[in-house]
């Protein structure tokens, strides 16, 4: 890849831009974690409870952080969840994984390892197949290493 | 210089001190039983001459979770790795047409119980030769194929499936054969070593300091046991060498190559201090 | 070795309504695109972005991805089991590779 002289400064100008605004994109984050939660639920606000996430208080490690989410549902043909969001609103990017569920799931239960750039908080979103929708959030330490941080 | 080392050095027991108190140390009081079934020794007497009284493996240092994750073979990660070593095993590979299993037949038989017992002396090298190094000598002699790279994957994965082969088998290297003996001492001297602008030895942390934290991480007595290990902070297999040479190099110190003398002798000298520790290849650390 | 082999965990045999816990790990890297590699370079996202978990061709449970998925991404979730079977498992790679791992149950 060759870099022209344009995109040379370009990216330079980028940069301090980024450092300039630092305090603006951070709150650029947290309005895409909101925006990916209000486009998730179709602009509804969700409830506490009825979701609820299983994470590690500590994690030992941010690359590889246990998540498990269940929500309380009888998932029948007629009421079951559909869709659980998980998001890391500390990430860069704070999409994580969505699970879809079915009536045939049975429980709606689901676990998988995911990434933490820091310590912060991991987000559930349930939503049911009547339009409901529920909210668990948790908060994950996440330490920094030994001498090799 | 000398100044600035030593105040490094106080530093950083200051951290290990001051870090203390804040979380609890020390191993857990727990048992490794994987999938329920195959027991693996934690907690071992410590052999004759070795400065502590016990030795325990790093898997009691880690949190609940990394300790479930080991503990279920299906859900540890580095059991990916011993099916593509498996694999390997199984592959033709150089000019003699052969695989592993060409000679030696099926790796589940045949290396059972043989991964517990490398480092061991290699007439022909007159030096240690490890599990990698074994099989180097078997690709070079026997299927006429290139030695494999430091550290290339199909490295670390033949070897993470050999070693697995020894799972509970508990650790034990003979140090009567050759010249064993003066390697050990060779790696003792490494071992007890300062180093690097940190002016640490394997000692000040691993002896002195296990159960302690270091910043944010809890301390073992750096036993070898586990090796290769899936690291979660890789995520990925970490040989024994590779994790040699990171540690010298967060002691701030110039590293030597891996299967140097240096480091081999040092892994001569390491194993033996987990003697009696069960294999736990692929085992899962932070 | 570019091997991205499935690894499943199904049970054999489950009784007629009964809810199993399916578990399945595949290798991959989740290239997550916000690396560096050693000459500075940003390396290119390449992740599975998609799992799939059908029932006699019926679609039980999906999951998408994102980059914030650990490598060598681990999936645990339920099926409710009616009848026997077979369960087909398909992992979507960005570069539109297609894993796949088929499992059968009986059911007593």
């Amino acid at each position: 890849m060759t870099i022209t002289r344009r995109q040379m400064l370009g990216a330079t100008a980028g940069a301090a831009v980024t450092l300039a605004f630092l305090p603006r994109l951070a709150l650029a984050a947290a309005q895409s974690t909101d925006e990916a939660i209000m486009a998730f639920t179709k602009g509804a606000t969700p409830t506490e409870g009825t979701v609820s996430l299983d994470t590690p208080e500590i994690a030992e490690n941010g690359n590889t952080v246990p998540v498990g989410v269940s929500v309380d549902s009888p998932m029948t043909a007629d009421n079951y969840v559909e869709s659980v969001l998980i998001l890391a609103d500390g990430n860069p990017n704070p999409a994580v994984a969505t699970f879809h569920f079915t009536a045939l799931s049975g429980v709606a239960e689901a676990k998988t390892r995911i990434r933490l750039a820091k310590t912060q908080n991991v987000i559930a979103v349930a939503r049911m197949n009547d339009g409901s929708v529920f909210i668990d959030r948790k908060e994950v330490k996440v330490t920094i290493g030994g001498c090799g941080g | 210089m000398a100044r600035i080392t030593k105040r490094l050095g106080w530093t950083l027991s200051a951290i290990i001190v001051a870090a203390t108190p804040a979380l609890s140390g020390g191993p857990v009081d727990e048992q490794l039983i994987i999938d329920g079934e195959t027991e693996i020794i934690t907690r071992a007497p410590a052999p004759e001459g070795h400065p502590l009284d016990e030795v325990t493996s790093g898997w009691l240092y880690r949190t609940d979770e990394t300790r479930a994750l080991e503990a279920d073979s299906f859900q540890n990660p580095g059991m990916l790795y011993v099916e593509q070593g498996e694999t390997i095993w199984n592959t033709v590979d150089g000019a003699a047409g052969k695989s592993c299993a060409s000679c030696h037949g099926d790796g589940k038989e045949f290396l059972k119980g043989i991964g517990a017992h490398y480092p061991k002396w290699d007439a022909d090298a007159k030096r240690p030769i490890n599990v990698e190094l074994q099989i180097n000598k078997c690709r070079e002699a026997n299927m006429q194929a290139e030695p494999y790279k430091f550290d290339a994957p199909d490295q670390r994965a033949l070897t993470t499936f050999i070693r697995h082969q020894s799972l509970g088998e508990p650790v034990s290297i003979d140090l009567t054969s050759g010249d064993m003996q003066s390697w050990w001492e060779k790696g003792k001297e490494t071992y007890y070593t300062r180093m690097g602008q940190l002016n640490l030895s394997c000692a000040s942390c691993h002896e002195d300091n296990n159960g302690n934290y270091i910043r944010a991480d809890h301390l073992s007595q750096g036993n070898v046991n586990g090796f290769p290990t899936y690291r979660l902070k890789q995520s990925e297999m970490v040989s024994l060498h590779n994790r040699f040479r990171g540690c010298i190099r967060d002691t701030r110190a110039a590293f030597p190559a891996a299967f140097s003398d240096e480091l081999m002798a040092l892994e001569v000298y390491v194993t033996w201090r987990g003697t009696g520790l069960g294999v736990e290849t692929p085992s899962v650390r932070q | 070795m570019a091997d991205n082999k499935p690894r499943v965990k199904v049970p054999k045999k489950a009784a007629k309504g009964e809810v199993i816990a399916i578990k399945t790990l595949i290798s991959h890297p989740m290239e997550s695109g916000q690396r560096k590699d050693k000459a500075g370079n940003l390396v290119p996202r390449q992740i599975i972005n998609k799992f799939t978990c059908e029932f006699n061709g019926q679609v039980v449970f999906t999951c998408d991805m994102d980059p914030a998925v650990s490598a060598n991404p681990y999936l645990e979730f339920n099926v409710r089991v009616d009848e026997p079977g077979t369960f087909k498992f398909t992992w979507v790679d960005d570069d539109g590779s297609i894993y796949e791992a088929v499992n059968s149950i009986a059911v007593e």
